[in-house]
């Protein structure tokens, strides 16, 4: 698939003589190699210079057909002010009155060609800023190809073959027809919903059918605004973890009584006297 | 001259390269560099999901333990093996017509691959709900739903629920003792929804008691409805992680 490129060897010696780390100096090999081989293909390199993107841009013009318009650029209404990038509304305001041309018929541009067919405008009125928040903070980041790429395949392949070896050697249950007329000794609930089935031992069936499975969700929904600690770090957070792993715990529980320790009847049963009254 | 290898002859030719585009791995001239790496992904349909760069420590396994990753896969893999099995059943039921439980028996008795795809499927939703559940379990603990990211942990919430739901309508269809008695048990507790009870469980049911209306009611909800929304909230789901700046921490 890839083509490996060829790693420039004597720059990748200079650097580890210089005691550069291994990856760094993998990286800047590589990149001589290419800036080589760019060369002796008679490339240029690097970003072209203004005159270069000039004469591109009128090339392509030509071959267009002619279609746009030198542009103007609106001159920006606030030379030096707006810390961070930031406008204020009344710089705003001028800015959007300077690209809509003060209400004249022909709007100044804004550096995209007037006369095209586009009908919207909205460069104008978007702030500086860009539509979301851009973090600016630099941050230890990799190539999604082929570093995540690659582990998420690994992961799916496991899942994967291990999901296919179980069904090779287990096989999904499938009892007597249905039958409305005859109740089965043991009567459970899929395993994910053992828990609510356990509570109706306890409770009347509308606060353990209902109303508590009801507070669980709305409980898990308001959660994040509940929690208006800002840290994530869990020496932070004792009290939250505590209570998400005691929710978690008696969950866990409920549903381990009602799948293994309940028998006939939906009695209370040891799974070793009288058998495990469970299936997936 | 040397013979054009097979890979040149693939690759450098219109089609292909109007198939795969600048960056594409499959195409002439990719080249391991951070250029390329980039387009890889840029380039790429993935590109819906997954963004040029991602943050190191999110590679590593103990962070996400891809539990996320894995319960989309299982979903994937649940639709797959959905459709190979809708080729083989039809949702009837009742005296004289328990189409639907003879087709499993025939399923597994004469169906190539029919038993294996069939388990796949069962192991396939159990696992689904258990890696989603601990999806939640990793997400809570490293605090990962706070701000900005509160309202995708409610469009998680909102995911499991829709989990269990396609879980639990699968459970009736195969039209044996377990799947009609497990099944009443969890609607009976749904008639005690204060007010409206009964008429909820009559829309559920198709009728007072759990029968054939009710087996062809779960059978579109398993098969159309719930699936459609599941993959709307995927959807949403998947835009926010990327629009609230990628997975959070490190802690
Ligand atoms: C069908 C079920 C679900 C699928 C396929 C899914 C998928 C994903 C994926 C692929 C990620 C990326 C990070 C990771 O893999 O951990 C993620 C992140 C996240 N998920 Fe889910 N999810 C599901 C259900 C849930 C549930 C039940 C919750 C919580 C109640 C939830 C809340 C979140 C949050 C808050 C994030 C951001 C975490 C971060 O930034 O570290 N998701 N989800």
């Amino acid at each position: 698939m890839s083509d490996e490129v060829e790693i420039d060897q004597e720059v990748y010696d200079r650097l580890i003589g210089e005691g550069k780390n291994e990856r760094i100096a993998r990286a800047k090999a590589k990149a001589a190699a290419v800036r080589k081989s760019k060369i002796a293909e008679g490339q240029s390199l690097g970003p072209r210079s203004a005159e270069e993107n000039a004469k591109a841009l009128e090339e392509f013009r030509a071959s267009a057909g002619g279609g746009g318009v030198a542009t103007k650029t609106a001159a920006p209404a606030d030379a030096g002010g707006a810390a961070g990038g930031r406008l204020t509304p009344e710089q705003r305001a001028a800015r959007v009155a300077a690209s809509l041309g003060n209400g004249g018929s022909e709007p100044a541009s804004l550096g995209v060609p007037t006369s095209s067919d586009h009908t919207h405008r909205l460069l104008a009125l978007v702030p500086p800023a860009g539509i979301q928040q851009v973090q600016s903070k630099q941050m230890d980041k990799v190539y999604t190809w082929p570093h995540l790429l690659l582990v998420e395949f690994v992961a799916l392949l496991a899942a994967g073959s291990l999901l296919l070896i179980a069904s090779f050697f287990l096989d999904a249950p499938l009892g007597s027809l249905a039958n409305p007329n005859e109740v089965p000794a043991i009567n459970k609930a899929p395993w994910y919903f053992m828990g609510l089935q356990e509570l109706l031992r306890y409770f009347h069936p509308m606060v353990a059918g209902v109303t508590l499975p009801g507070v669980f969700v709305v409980a898990l929904l308001a959660a994040p605004y509940v929690d208006k600690n800002p840290s994530a770090h869990p020496e932070n957070r004792k009290v939250a973890n505590m209570a998400f792993t005691f929710f978690l715990a008696f969950w866990g529980l409920l549903v381990i009584i009602g799948s293994f320790l309940r028998g006939a009847g939906y009695e209370f049963v040891w799974p070793w006297v009288e058998g495990l009254g469970f299936t997936l | 001259m040397a013979k054009k290898d097979l890979k040149t002859t693939v690759q450098d030719n219109v089609i292909w390269k109007s198939i795969f585009r600048p960056g594409s791995i499959y195409r002439k001239g990719y080249r391991d560099t951070s250029r390329d790496r980039a387009l890889a992904s840029m380039n790429n349909v993935l590109y819906h999901l997954h963004p040029v760069k991602v943050k190191r420590h999110g590679l590593k396994l103990t962070y996400t333990y891809c539990l996320g990753g894995l319960s989309f896969f299982m979903f994937i893999l649940l639709t797959v093996t959905g459709i190979f099995l809708m080729f083989f059943y039809t949702p009837a039921a009742g005296a004289g017509t328990e189409v639907a439980y003879l087709n499993m028996r025939e399923l597994s008795a004469s169906v190539t691959f029919g038993q294996l795809v069939r388990n796949l499927h069962r192991w396939g939703a159990h696992a689904m709900v258990f890696t989603v559940f601990l999806h939640m379990a990793r997400v809570f603990y490293h605090g990962a739903y706070k701000p900005p990211r509160e309202f995708n942990w409610v469009v998680g919430v909102i995911l499991l629920i829709l989990t269990l739901l396609l879980s639990f309508t699968g459970y009736l269809l195969p039209w044996d003792q377990l799947a009609l008695w497990a099944v009443t048990v969890g609607t009976e507790m749904m008639g005690f929804t204060p007010v409206f009870g009964e008429q909820v469980q009559f829309v559920l049911l198709g009728g007072v008691e759990i029968g054939p209306n009710t087996l062809l009611r779960w059978y579109v909800l398993h098969v159309l409805f719930i699936p459609f929304v599941t993959v709307v909230f995927l959807a949403v789901h998947f835009w926010r992680i990327r629009k609230d700046g990628g997975i959070s921490g490190p802690l």
